[in-house]
């Protein structure tokens, strides 16, 4: 009797990740759909520059690896290409919010019909823990040592919200994967990501609190502690976007300018 | 006889690479290419291809890489500032080994430079452009009907050899106009059983990359991509050889530069003397061989150029320095006219004639 397997949109090839991270928990869940909706064989993923680098040794469809921050640009030549194909990307929140940004939101202005998977933890795994654009205020990082300052470094980067605010996207959802519940959850907004798509209504992002332990220099269980004590205060988890659905920012709603 | 158009040399790269079968289109706006941009958004949503404004030349030439990895002809345009934005992605395209056409109508630089037409980016385009050990290979138009007929060969060359290719044209080859015939023979496009297709669970999986970790795979890669540009040097180098057969004086010149020249050589035959032009068509490969061949008549090398002299290194490396090789150019958004080239021919043939040793003073000084 099988009681466990892995996808198979998964290949055998291990993961590199660090003991505690939760991109393999992504990882899975992101396969675990494609297994479900049975649209391995046309599915198109595109990895980033950062940790996930090497996701396209990972995942068993075809895959691409784009330029830092340009996932978004490279989906859509993808997609405009070969439209029956379901195209999703993969970055982290350097690669997603900070040197993407303008290929972000216009992909999400464009409601370009793509999947986006945004691995929000705070930190630049890849390179060793620098300070992110969605580090909080405080965080110590290598670049940030005495603390992220505000006043020298900004605020962090509140990306669900900030894309909600654009006409375009269809759908998005943040998410965490540091407890069974939260990973539920997470399970059940990259499936629609990827609903979505299928059924041609645009942009959808799912972004994913998640834990890096070796760069915050906490212990695993420490680190899943601190989604939940320092991260979804100042990113609340829920669905910022599902204009199908009927859920948009207040600033769409009837009687706003 | 095949009907001619009379076109825009940026119409006709468009019309042109719609014709050799490319459907998709990215690009950002910019002088001067913009009708490049206008004619494709204009046509690609008629023959249900796609033309896309992309956020910046970064994004466009990432979703090149995008549409490229997918199996499709796909072409992007820029001047100058914008191309040295796409270089990254250029980068990435040679290394992940994708076929693609970049269009690069060059203006004056460095910075923000100018608008008007120049060649000043024959380093960045013959010797890469981008981060890493890679070649384009390079076309050089100099008249309408060449905007089309080596748009159409730019992409059979991108095809067949997995590589980037740029159209080195200039403002003014892009906006000058002349008839044109599109009377082409186009051969089918190749099986691209490598491309991001879906593996429709009948093959495994298919990845396009340019990252190798490991330096000794890393290094192979390099030694076989570098095998593939030997072969594309022994095969692929062009050139039109103009009043040639007996030419001591001879000028290399390449687009806009190159017909200009052509007036400065029938002046000075005119004029007895025997010069004569080499018109590299492709920059890279560089049709050394010509230029080598060349010294055996020539007594001197005049490298004519809209740039500062970039071509005029590849004039030397090609004649072994067998020759005396002197640079006559403008810069900036400046087009030398025949005058200061014919100039330039008769201060090398004398100061080249048998029994001299004066040595010779540039003429590009001349004309400021």
């Amino acid at each position: 009797m099988t009681v466990f397997k892995k996808p198979h949109a998964l290949t055998d090839a291990p993961f590199h990740y660090c003991p505690g991270c939760t991109h393999g928990i992504v990882h899975r869940l992101v396969a675990e759909v494609i297994d479900e909706l049975g649209i391995e064989g046309k599915t198109v993923g595109v990895a980033p520059v950062g940790c996930a680098v090497m996701a396209y040794d990972y995942f068993s469809c075809d895959m691409t690896e784009a330029a830092h921050g340009r996932a978004p640009a490279v989906a859509t030549g993808l997609k405009r290409a070969n439209p029956d194909n379901i195209v999703f990307t993969y970055q982290g929140d350097g690669d997603l919010a900070s040197i993407g940004t303008a290929e972000t939101v216009h992909a999400a202005a464009r409601n370009e019909n793509i999947t986006v998977f945004f691995i929000n933890n705070a930190i630049y795994g890849m390179t060793g823990g620098q300070m992110a654009p969605t580090s909080l205020v405080g965080q110590v990082t290598q670049t940030s040592p005495y603390g992220r300052d505000p006043s020298l470094c900004g605020y962090p980067v509140k990306i669900c919200e900030m894309l909600g605010e654009l006409e375009g996207p269809e759908y998005l959802e943040r998410v965490a994967v540091n407890n069974v519940k939260n990973v539920k959850t997470a399970y059940k907004a990259i499936k629609k990501a990827f609903q979505n798509q299928i059924d041609g209504r645009g942009f959808s992002l799912v972004e994913v609190l998640s834990a890096c332990p070796t760069n915050w220099g906490k212990t695993p269980s420490e680190a899943l502690k601190w989604i939940d004590t320092a991260m979804i205060p100042y990113y609340p988890l829920g669905v910022y976007r599902d204009r199908t659905a009927g859920i948009l920012p207040d600033s769409f709603k009837e009687g706003t300018v | 006889m095949a009907e001619k158009v009379l076109m825009k040399g940026n119409e006709a790269i468009a019309e042109a690479a719609i014709l050799a079968g490319c459907r998709h289109y990215f690009g950002y706006p910019i002088t001067p290419q913009t009708e490049i941009a206008a004619y494709m958004a204009k046509r690609m949503p008629k023959i249900g291809g796609t033309f896309l404004q992309a956020e910046s030349e970064v994004a466009a030439i990432n979703m090149v890489y995008g549409a490229s990895s997918a199996g499709v002809r796909v072409m992007t345009s820029s001047s100058s500032p914008g191309i040295s934005l796409k270089s990254e992605g250029i980068s990435y395209l040679a290394g992940a080994d994708l076929p693609a056409v970049i269009v690069n109508a060059q203006r004056g630089g460095p910075g923000l430079g100018g608008i008007q037409p120049s060649q000043s980016d024959y380093f960045q385009a013959t010797r890469g452009g981008g981060h890493g050990d890679y070649h384009l290979i390079v076309l050089a138009p100099s008249s309408v009907q060449e905007m089309a007929s080596l748009t159409i060969k730019a992409f059979d060359l991108a095809d067949k050899w997995r590589a980037p290719v740029m159209i080195l044209a200039d403002g003014t080859t892009g906006q000058m106009m002349e008839p044109v015939s599109f009377d082409f023979e186009i051969s089918p496009q190749p099986e691209k059983p490598w491309a991001l297709t879906g593996t429709r669970g009948a093959r495994p999986h298919n990845i396009t990359n340019s990252l190798y970790l490991s330096p000794e795979v890393l290094e192979e890669k390099n030694f076989e991509r570098y095998r593939k540009y030997d072969e594309i040097i022994r095969t692929e180098k062009m050139a039109e050889e103009y009043r040639m057969e007996d030419a001591e004086i001879v000028l290399v010149a390449f687009g806009i530069a190159a017909r200009v020249s052509k007036n400065a050589v029938d002046a000075a035959r005119k004029e007895g003397v025997k010069a004569g032009l080499i018109r590299p068509i492709t920059l890279w490969p560089f049709p050394s061989d010509t230029l080598l061949k060349a010294t055996e008549k020539a007594r001197a090398f005049i490298s004519v150029e809209l740039s500062m002299g970039q071509l005029i290194e590849d004039v030397k490396l090609s004649t072994e320095c067998r020759r005396p090789v002197y640079l006559c150019n403008r810069a900036g958004g400046m087009i030398p006219l025949p005058d200061q080239i014919h100039r330039a021919i008769m201060e090398a043939h004398s100061a080249t004639a048998p029994g001299t040793s004066v040595s010779f003073s540039s003429c590009n000084k001349e004309d400021k």
